[in-house]
């Protein structure tokens, strides 16, 4: 399988690595890093990173009693279970941890996502939540082939992974695990290719559309 | 490697004619159930814990609650520590990064699962140029105290704030492309020193 050539960078997978994003984004960047082994190992470097600026922190004390108060609370553990043994729907699965867990309920028999929770976007695009917050929204999109999104720019962040297929824009072809970033700096037109696409796509922050169908979407966008 | 059933020694200190490495008392706890060690870890990790909660907004007595909740899930989740993939720091940085924003901000952590077998393999070559975790960790310390501070402030408030870099930004009234490429600059930096075998 080929690995991917568009990656979150460094800062992203800084706050992935710190803890720092939000459910949402660090779900579209841990889904990215399922697909890249290099961003997979720089999470890991930056992690050491943190355990390197947590043994610097200037320890501050305890107060008295609190070991013990742990270690009377370890009486009464169990024997650590067995290492789960590994579930048996994954080798199965066409998606990878951690998105699998969040579509546990919404795949049929053969791993693929049911037809049931879609919401029409516009001709040829659909989508369906899969998390909300006051921070923002993660949803899955299904574009049919050659369906051209209308020009728009991003109120927030915008990560969109590709999962199957793949889109275009005026910053190249991005197919399975390649990540987009949209940010309010970047004015996009995105086109799917023949076979069509299917995206995670976590906006933070609001979407706007720019031109006359863009002001209709807007309110579409809302609702969400 | 410790003495079983012995005396409960001074748990701040690890007794100085073994001199036991935090890598060494974490495979201790995970195969022994060693309390001992466990209570050398608490007396290393537990002060820098709470320090790293108070710095994300915990008041004393919630940060010494999650503290006791972290080190109870070191001592549940030992026996998976592996010394090759990660330092006793980086594996507790974790779990304490992961606990917290789970009972802090109510989310779950996305995370890939290492033994997925829908993961992305990768190269094999690039698996043999990794360098045992133990060993690097000093040498990423020394690097991080070389850093020129401005890029040392930012790195810290990257992982101890809460707050991705975009906001880091928007807050402290650093434009957008100079926290972006002090980061960037410090991760290089970094990851020289990750590299460099002695
Ligand atoms: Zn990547």
């Amino acid at each position: 399988m080929n690995r991917p050539s568009h990656h979150p960078g460094d800062t992203l997978l800084i706050d992935y690595a710190g803890g720092a994003l939000c459910e949402g984004a660090s779900l579209a960047v841990a889904t990215h890093m399922a697909f890249c082994p290099a961003c997979r190992h720089a999470v890991t470097e930056m992690e050491a990173i943190g355990g390197a600026l947590l043994d610097d922190l200037e320890p501050e004390p305890l107060s008295a009693g609190c070991l013990e108060a742990l270690m009377a609370r370890l009486d009464h553990e169990r024997p650590a279970p067995c290492r789960p043994a590994l579930r048996p729907s994954a080798e199965r699965s066409r998606y990878p941890e951690p998105l699998r867990s969040y579509l546990r309920g919404r795949l049929d028999r053969d791993g693929r996502i049911g037809e049931g929770g879609w919401r029409f976007l516009q001709p040829g695009m659909r989508s369906l939540d899969l998390l909300s917050g006051p921070e923002g929204t993660t949803r899955l999109i299904r574009m049919k082939g050659g369906v051209g999104v209308p020009k728009h720019t991003h109120g927030g962040i915008e990560l969109t992974v590709v999962l199957e297929g793949g889109f275009s824009d005026e910053f190249g072809a991005f197919l399975p695990g390649d990540i987009a970033i949209g940010d309010p700096s970047l004015v996009h037109r995105p086109v799917s290719d023949p076979e069509g696409c299917l995206c995670l796509a976590t906006t933070i922050g609001g979407l706007r559309m720019t031109g006359p169908l863009g002001r209709l979407f807007n309110r579409f966008v809302k609702r969400f | 490697m410790f003495p079983l059933n012995g005396p409960m020694q001074d748990q701040h200190t690890p007794a100085a004619d073994m001199n036991p490495s935090l890598e060494d008392l974490l495979v201790a706890v995970g195969r022994e159930r060693n309390r001992q060690a466990f209570g050398v870890l608490f007396g290393h990790f537990a002060p820098r814990l709470k320090t790293y909660l108070r710095r994300l907004g915990c008041d004393s007595g919630a940060a010494e609650e999650l503290v006791q909740e972290v080190m109870l899930l070191v001592w549940r989740r030992a026996e998976t520590y592996d010394p090759i993939h990660a330092s006793a720091g980086t594996w507790v940085f974790t779990i304490a990064r992961n606990k917290r924003i789970d009972v802090l901000r109510r989310e779950q952590r996305p995370e890939i699962d290492p033994d997925d077998p829908a993961l992305v393999p990768e190269p094999e070559e690039a698996a043999d140029r990794r360098i045992e975790a133990k060993e690097s960790s000093g040498r990423l310390r020394a690097a991080l105290k070389d850093l020129p501070p401005e890029q040392a402030e930012l790195l810290r408030m990257a992982y101890f704030e809460d707050k991705p870099h975009s906001v880091i930004s928007a807050e402290h009234g650093i434009p957008l492309g100079t926290v972006k490429s002090r980061l960037r600059l410090a991760m290089e930096r970094l990851r020289r020193s990750l590299k460099d075998v002695g």
